[in-house]
């Protein structure tokens, strides 16, 4: 039931163009929540979509 | 930067939006020369339909929404003439994807912590390694990825633009996501102090 690591970061990365379903985030958190790399790798696609933006805006 | 409405717009207004919008416009077409001209279509089409501008709107976002019809033009035109293709011949998007993975789907290289990156931000080293990642990655990965994060295109839209399917285009973004994030840990967070 628990997705690995490669699954979670498909859902991490989805997540950003698409809303999740109701048991796609129970899985990705339950997997979060036992793993540091993918907790790493979620803020590190957020800081993605924020460096992007930031270097378009030229802030 | 902003006009409320009835305010004259000024030439010299519009010019001032020109660095923003080559930088903009440079992000997704990699053309020089296309990029000065999407960006020159763009401000003439402006000076003509300044009537149209309403001031509900900041101008830049106003001009913003004019350049990426302009940049759609100009990947259009540029897809018919040469068309991208597929970046790798031999290995499929999901493939390199796969790579980045072990049998048992686990990290293959274990993901860094970054510190506080948002720090690396008001760094301009930085932003030149985030350039050369950029520019690292694929064509056609590349084309997705701005779309979706510089043009902030749904992904239905890019899917319907460039003719693929939903399911293929989050597997791009994916790809363009972990590539991205692997070649700034090797390039600028590898040994920055946290």
């Amino acid at each position: 039931m628990i997705p690995n690591c490669k699954e979670t970061s498909q859902l991490l990365s989805q997540a950003q163009d698409r809303p999740l379903g109701f048991v796609e985030r129970l899985r990705m958190r339950l997997h979060l929540a036992i793993c540091d790399r993918c907790r790493r790798v979620s803020m590190q696609f957020d800081f993605l979509r924020a460096a992007v933006r930031h270097y378009r805006d030229g802030e | 930067m902003s006009a409320d409405a009835g305010t004259a717009i000024t030439p010299e207004a519009l010019e001032a939006e020109r660095d923003y919008l080559l930088r903009y416009a440079s992000l997704q077409l990699r053309n020089p020369a296309q990029v000065e001209d999407a960006v020159q279509e763009t401000l003439l089409a402006a000076l003509e339909g300044l009537e149209r501008f309403s001031g509900r709107s900041t101008l830049r976002t106003w001009l913003t929404g004019i350049l990426k019809h302009k940049i759609i033009d100009h990947l259009r035109r540029s897809g018919r003439e040469r068309p991208l293709g597929s970046d790798d011949d031999e290995r499929t998007e999901t493939e390199i994807v796969d790579a980045l993975f072990a049998e048992d789907g686990h990290w293959r290289g274990f993901p860094a912590d970054w510190g506080s990156p948002a720090k690396s931000l008001e760094n301009s080293r930085f932003w030149k390694a985030f350039e050369l990642c950029l520019q690292r990655l694929p064509a056609r990965t590349a084309r997705v990825f701005t779309m979706r994060e510089v043009m902030e295109m749904s992904t239905d839209d890019i899917c319907q633009e460039l003719e693929i399917s939903t399911t293929n285009c989050w597997v791009m973004l994916h790809r363009a996501r972990l590539t991205l994030r692997e070649c700034l840990e090797m390039t600028w967070f590898d040994g920055q102090p946290s």
